[in-house]
């Protein structure tokens, strides 16, 4: 067994500031009263002399520039439960541990990750991005991964024999006792770990109660320490707060990258990918600012949300600033992951073709980037319709056409007569004999007519037609260019 | 000692007196005549290519057809942006292209042209880009030249012929038509300059035999419902 500790010290904190790059002292405050503690600060307030439990007033005393925001419960759990489903990616085994830390089992998970320490670099890696502080620890036990990161120690411990040397250097304080525990061992002279073990059981068991002994058993291992497993959820719904109004587009990028990093690490770890990102940004005033991307394929690469999202977000206007930023995902869909080849092969050039769409029409609109698909009909403007960039036709073109232009007006354009014969930019000669077209009755959109390929005196070889009905005339309907 | 031959093949050797084949990668055009006037024997990949038509309807498109087909049917994509017409798809198919491999952008200004130009040149599967942008600045240009050099694909930029400006382009060709034939003049390529215009019998051309052959057939279409 190998247990990581991801412990989040400063999450009250950070689930306010991580929308953005924020600099100057900050604190989180227990509640709004003006004596409120201090819960969190940030190391720009520790250097002023702010330390957590102290009284907001002295703080502000301390730094005038201390912004302080106002601690909500229900958003750190949020926040760690978006944490949880995100570490699913790296092992199946995950649980809630603490109001800020989450525990990782990983023994089974090294080599499929590459090690110890590749698995590693990406749990620190992956939590910046999403914005967070982490302090991570590995131990044979759950508690005692928990112990070291509660200490500010990120040992590596894989042997229960290393394991009893590395926490008897520990200080009493990260068992997180009672208060009446905690004052009997400090009378007695107790400060680490290692005097505790030394104690005879049965009396300190008098002096503290059970709950000493019971967590320093379970931290060696010597007792069962059964976790709640937790569950991802189905979908994913998260609102990042941004700390100062946005305007500028780079600004909610940063933002939005935080949250795609927590999206991806779910799909990752469900085996899913998104096809359609909902976000929704709030303002001060009026209405949410609401848009979706729509992917062509399902996806679960960050970079490549990221790049989708900024043409959108450039092509964006913004009626007031952002206070908000909010992030939706209902349709996780199935997403196999592709196996490492040594050939690039024409679904690899597919996927990666998908990209290039996606971001063209995240900034030109989605109308604006089409395919090109054949149907079988006699009447020319009817034989093509626009498709999905790179899929293969349903029915494939039966009937090939005689001399058809490479390039069709629509619609067709009239064109002038000077004794019967039609004119664009001078007479027009008729290079071959008609071609007569007579179809589409039943829907309303019949057509009668003679194509002809012409030439006009400048040599350019036009594609017209006669109208058989009506009135007849001429119409000019392309060019073989 | 290596022999002088080999030295001066070495493919960083540039003689000024021929166009240096080894040098240039490019893409046959399946105009023998023509492949044979431009230096890489085709239309350079990686690179910025101009076309001047003199008029729509000259057969500047038809040009690039046989390319587009062999590129399109190795799996390459071709990207159309901002054409003037529609394009029509038929006629595509009827020229050999896989359709699956061909996408159109359209754009509401030059501006998103070169942009759009720009991210379809830099990625590596696109065979060729073909835009239609009338005006060009040299600064847009000098950018579309680096992003094909990014890549992999031909940059292919149809200009009006009425102003032919100086450009950082490669190969630059002026297309017109003479006595019922499309004639190609090379304006500008790597190498030496050439004086004498090619004359090119395009093989789709509906005026050729081929082509009157087929539409003398005059079939009266009757349909039912289906």
């Amino acid at each position: 067994m190998l247990w990581l500790a991801l412990r989040f010290p400063l999450l009250p904190l950070e689930i306010f500031t991580r929308g953005s790059a924020m600099s100057g002292p900050l604190a989180v405050v227990a509640s709004s009263a003006a004596n409120a503690a201090i819960v969190a600060c940030n190391q720009e307030a520790r250097r002023h002399g702010i330390a957590a439990g102290m009284p907001v007033a002295a703080a502000q005393a301390l730094a005038s520039g201390l912004r302080v925001f106002t601690r909500d419960v229900t958003a750190e759990r949020a926040a760690l439960e978006r944490v949880a489903a995100w570490s699913f990616q790296f092992t199946p085994t995950v649980s809630i541990a603490a109001s800020i830390e989450v525990l990782l089992e990983v023994a089974g998970s090294l080599s499929l990750f590459g090690g110890l320490n590749r698995l590693w670099m990406d749990v620190e890696q992956q939590a910046a991005a999403m914005g967070y502080t982490t302090f991570i620890a590995g131990a044979p036990t759950p508690l005692a991964a928990q112990l070291f990161a509660r200490a500010g120690l990120s040992p590596r411990i894989r042997h229960y024999d290393a394991l009893r040397l590395s926490l008897e250097q520990l200080p009493v304080g990260v068992l997180e006792l009672s208060p009446t525990s905690s004052d009997v061992l400090q009378d007695i002279g107790i400060d680490t770990l290692g005097k505790c073990l030394e104690l005879p059981r049965n009396g300190l068991a008098r002096r503290t109660g059970k709950e000493l002994l019971d967590q320093l058993d379970r931290a060696l291992g010597r007792a069962p320490d059964p976790r709640p497993a937790f569950t991802p959820p189905g979908n994913f719904k998260a609102a990042l707060p941004l700390p100062a109004p946005v305007t500028r587009a780079e600004v909610l990028l940063f933002a939005a990258r935080r949250l795609i990093t927590e999206l991806c690490g779910l799909l990752a770890a469900t085996g899913k990918g998104v096809q359609r990102l909902e976000f929704s940004l709030s303002h001060e005033d009026g209405d949410d600012t609401r848009f979706a991307l729509d992917l062509m394929a399902a996806s679960r690469d960050p970079a490549h949300l990221v790049n989708v999202l900024r043409e959108r977000l450039e092509r964006l206007a913004l009626p007031s600033p952002v206070t908000v930023l909010a992030l939706q995902s209902e349709m996780l869909l199935p997403l196999t992951s592709s196996s490492l080849s040594f050939l690039p092969d024409d679904r690899e050039q597919v996927t990666s073709f998908v990209k290039l769409v996606e971001r063209l029409r995240a900034r030109l609109g989605r109308s604006s980037v089409q395919g090109f698909d054949t149907i079988a009909d006699h009447r020319p403007e009817c034989a093509w319709s626009a498709g999905e960039p790179g899929r293969e036709s349903v029915t494939p073109m039966k009937w090939p056409p005689s001399a058809r232009p490479l390039w069709l007006l629509d619609p067709p354009r009239p064109l002038p007569e000077i004794a019967e014969i039609p004119q664009y930019e001078g007479p027009l000669t008729l290079m071959t004999r008609p071609e007569c077209i007579e179809s589409g009755w039943w829907n309303g959109k019949d057509v009668q007519r003679e194509y002809f390929v012409a030439c006009n005196p400048a040599q350019s070889l036009l594609w017209i037609y006669r109208e058989s009905r009506r009135n007849g005339g001429w119409y000019l309907h392309g060019f073989f260019s | 000692m290596q022999p002088l031959e080999a030295v001066l093949n070495h493919p960083a050797i540039w003689r000024g007196n021929d166009c240096a084949r080894v040098a240039i990668p490019s893409i046959s055009t399946g105009f023998p005549e023509l492949d044979a006037a431009l230096p890489g024997g085709g239309w350079p990949a990686a690179a910025l290519t101009e076309i001047y038509a003199e008029r729509p309807g000259i057969g500047e498109l038809q040009l690039l057809m046989p390319a587009a087909a062999r590129l399109t049917r190795v799996g390459r994509w071709i990207v159309l942006i901002a054409p003037p017409h529609i394009p029509y798809a038929p006629a595509f198919v009827a020229h050999g292209l896989r359709l699956p491999r061909l996408v159109l952008v359209r754009t509401s200004s030059a501006e998103e042209s070169f942009w759009a130009c720009e991210q379809a040149l830099r990625h590596q599967g696109c065979g060729a880009v073909l835009a239609w942008i009338d005006r060009a600045p040299e600064r847009a240009l000098k950018r579309l030249q680096l992003a094909a050099e990014a890549g992999s694909a031909a940059a292919l930029l149809f200009r009006s012929a009425r102003v032919i400006p100086a450009s950082p382009a490669a190969l630059r060709l002026h297309v017109g038509r003479l006595q019922n034939r499309t004639v190609v003049r090379v304006l500008k390529r790597r190498g030496s300059d050439l004086a004498t215009p090619i004359v090119l019998d395009l093989p789709n051309s509906p005026a050729t035999p081929a082509g009157a052959r087929r539409a003398n057939h005059n079939v009266r279409l009757l349909e039912t419902a289906p």
